[in-house]
């Protein structure tokens, strides 16, 4: 789709960040051309909030779930966490503004030990991180389905505010996912740990020989992922007003943060990617929502779309002979 | 049980207590405690009638695990099941209306639609080399938008008495039993056809690739058309479990909302190792029994039903658990784990930059090979 302009020059080497931000582009021209034609105006304050307040809560979830791609799991179990974490908060604060903190951190902790426990299973008891965070998953839902016939608690004025308050046209909220998403970018960056997930996702026997504690990387990626997801799940009873047990696997959040992960340029089985290009793709899953929105295209079709984009874009992505590796011992790519 | 699918069962068998505990055979144990618990909370369910229309109720649900058993054992994952079920009850129910004559062309043209859509699952995901979690994913999310698009997402006329029939209906005033459910022959049918695929040429390769997929590759196998004819395999057999839902069910969008989770949880209770190459169809057969079973256990024990999920979490991640143990465990013996005919090369460290991506034995955290 998006590729056709860098394909013929064979010798540059395009990082897939690039090439996902390139698409990003293709995506907006394409939509605003779109949106212009309905008569609308893409570019409009409104329209850019929209597409910033929809990348705000994919954005969390898509920044953990990237690091534990890229070490080599999955989490499956995102969707559930949101829903007991937004609950937890909201049943906390009962629309007392002093039982804020106490809301968040309870909530920050529940979603810590979910992560510690997809964690462990993982890496202590060897079971497939597919299976390990769906189980843990379904503990989860178990325990909401018991517990919670509906939406319960309340949050107070003030914690809404976070929710629905911006800079201009950009939404606290996505200033707080971006400014989580570079300290996760720096983590990964600059922290031995962080170099470790990478290593841990490449391979995960070559690791082990090379003298690395093979299990610590994935349990903290798993413990950051989820507590991205409890974060997730703050701020969607922020903007809900309550706790809801169904606010997650409603959005779908597990399959479309691992969608966008993968759109992004990592790759599904571990090792390779970035966070940035996550970002790029929960853009890209933002842009195409609200061009969709705009030009009142079918809901129903919109995820066909949905479906066609991610598949065509990993296919080009996988189809391209470009250097997939990250480049080593160097700080740039040029270096080679 | 399984002591000729291998020879190097065969070897080691003799000892049937030690395949019972192995992961492959835990599965049939923890179904007959499960079993023998249903009967002494409920008398009447050891009853002929009564277990058939249990077998009835599982059917959909083993067959779903026979298509998901294959795919897996490949290397790859079906995600799109649930949603193919969807869409070919949804095709039933728009297209037979009340007009009986229709059935079979419509029916026809659901086996078509099935192979169609295990032909791109398996196309995209060896020629594009899109890691099939994706392909699976972008098919679920393009089927069930379809299907809410046409339906609008509501219920809609159910077809024909006369379709419906194979969901609900049987042969009746059969002795002991009463009635044989269609549902359970088909059932039968459909579980034979995957004993003799998977000891066909076929059915090995289909292992060996998901065990190995350069070996295979070097050893002359089209794995492409492997893979394929697995997702083919898997999409047809969702078409077949749509069918006897639309009978038991009727038709609305949601029904077979879950059944991939279902299917590939019933096929890891079965000892199926995902990332392929090891498993046994039967096994995984007795994996959509065991949790069909567990679900009527509690059900029978007052336990709420709204616990099923937990219980469903916490019975996977220790069968899984279990199966790694064990198969740790016999890795430390002299006999490798992997079938044999795979032919182990020693390591894949020499192999071409272009199939480093595939996974290699150790490699078992794998999601994906990615083809």
């Amino acid at each position: 789709m998006s590729t056709a302009t860098a394909r013929p020059k064979r010798r540059i080497r395009l990082d897939s960040t690039v090439i996902v931000y390139l698409a990003l582009i293709v995506v907006i021209i394409i939509g605003a051309i779109l949106v212009n034609t309905a008569g609308r105006n893409f570019f409009s304050l409104g329209s850019i909030r929209g597409i910033l307040t929809g990348m705000s809560v994919l954005g969390l979830v898509a920044v953990g779930q990237t690091l534990v791609i890229l070490a080599g799991s999955l989490d499956l179990s995102v969707p559930y966490v949101i829903s007991l974490a937004s609950l937890l908060a909201a049943e906390t604060m009962r629309g007392n503004p002093n039982n804020m903190a106490q809301g968040v951190l309870l909530a920050l902790a529940f979603a810590a030990v979910a992560g510690l426990a997809n964690g462990l299973v993982v890496t202590k008891l060897k079971v497939h991180g597919f299976i390990a965070t769906l189980g843990v998953g379904l503990i989860i839902k178990g325990y909401l389905d018991t517990n919670y016939q509906g939406s319960a608690g309340k949050v107070p004025a003030a914690f809404q505010f976070i929710g629905a308050t911006g800079l201009g046209p950009v939404p606290i909220s996505t200033i707080i996912m971006l400014a989580l998403a570079t300290l996760v970018y720096l983590f990964l960056k600059k922290t031995r740990t962080g170099h470790h997930i990478y290593a841990v996702g490449g391979s995960l026997e070559v690791s082990r020989l090379s003298g690395l504690r093979t299990a610590r990387p994935i349990i903290v990626a798993h413990v950051i992922c989820s507590v991205m997801a409890g974060l997730a799940g703050l701020l969607l009873a922020s903007r809900l007003g309550v706790g809801s047990p169904t606010v997650g696997s409603q959005g779908g959040y597990d399959l479309l943060s691992i969608a966008a992960v993968v759109l992004g340029g990592t790759i599904l089985a571990g090792g390779r990617g970035s966070i940035w290009g996550t970002i790029g793709g929960v853009a890209i899953f933002a842009v195409l929502d609200s061009v969709m929105s705009a030009i009142q295209f079918n809901p129903f079709l919109k995820d066909v779309v949905r479906g066609v984009v991610i598949v065509a874009a990993v296919a080009i992505y996988t189809g391209r002979r470009v250097e997939r590796r990250r480049a080593r011992f160097a700080t740039k790519e040029t270096a080679r | 049980m399984s002591d000729t699918t291998t020879p190097r069962f065969g070897r080691r068998a003799g000892n049937a207590l030690l395949t019972l505990i192995s992961p492959r055979g835990a599965v049939f144990l923890l179904l007959a405690v499960l079993l023998v618990f249903i009967a002494i909370l409920n008398p009447d369910f050891a009853e002929p009638g009564q277990f058939i229309r249990f077998v009835q109720r599982v059917a959909p649900i083993a067959i779903v695990a026979i298509g998901q058993y294959f795919v897996i054992v490949s290397g790859e994952f079906d995600l799109s099941m649930g949603s193919v079920i969807a869409a070919q009850v949804v095709i039933a129910g728009n297209l037979i209306g009340q007009d009986d004559s229709k059935s079979v062309p419509v029916l026809l043209l659901m086996i078509g639609f099935g192979i169609l859509v295990g032909l791109v699952n398996g196309l995209v995901t060896t020629l594009l080399r899109v890691p099939s979690f994706i392909v699976t994913l972008g098919m679920m999310l393009a089927l069930l938008g379809g299907v809410y698009y046409v339906t609008g997402g509501s219920a809609s006329e159910n077809p024909a008495d006369g379709f419906r029939e194979i969901g609900r209906g049987g042969i009746r005033d059969v002795p002991v039993v009463d009635i044989i459910p269609w549902a359970v022959i088909i059932l039968a049918v459909a579980l034979a056809a995957a004993i003799v695929i998977s000891k066909s040429p076929f059915g090995k390769s289909l292992i060996a690739v998901g065990d190995n997929v350069t070996t295979q590759r070097y050893s002359g196998v089209r794995v492409w058309w492997v893979k394929t004819v697995a997702f083919i395999i898997s999409s047809l057999s969702s078409t077949i479990a749509g069918v006897l839902l639309v009978g038991y069910a009727g038709v609305h969008p949601s029904v077979g909302r879950g059944y991939e989770f279902i299917a590939i949880t019933a096929v890891v209770l079965g000892g199926v190792v995902l990332g392929g190459g090891r498993g046994w169809v039967v096994a995984a057969v007795a994996g959509a029994f065991t949790l069909e079973a567990l679900f009527t256990l509690l059900n029978f024990a007052d336990v709420p039903s709204t616990w099923r999920s937990t219980i469903q979490g916490i019975i996977i991640i220790a069968a899984v658990a279990y199966s790694a143990v064990a198969f740790r465990a016999r890795r430390k013996g002299p006999t490798p784990s992997a079938s044999l005919e795979s032919g182990k090369e020693p390591e894949l460290a020499g192999v071409p930059a272009d199939a480093a991506h595939t996974p290699g034995p150790g490699q078992r955290q794998q999601i994906t090979n990615g083809g």
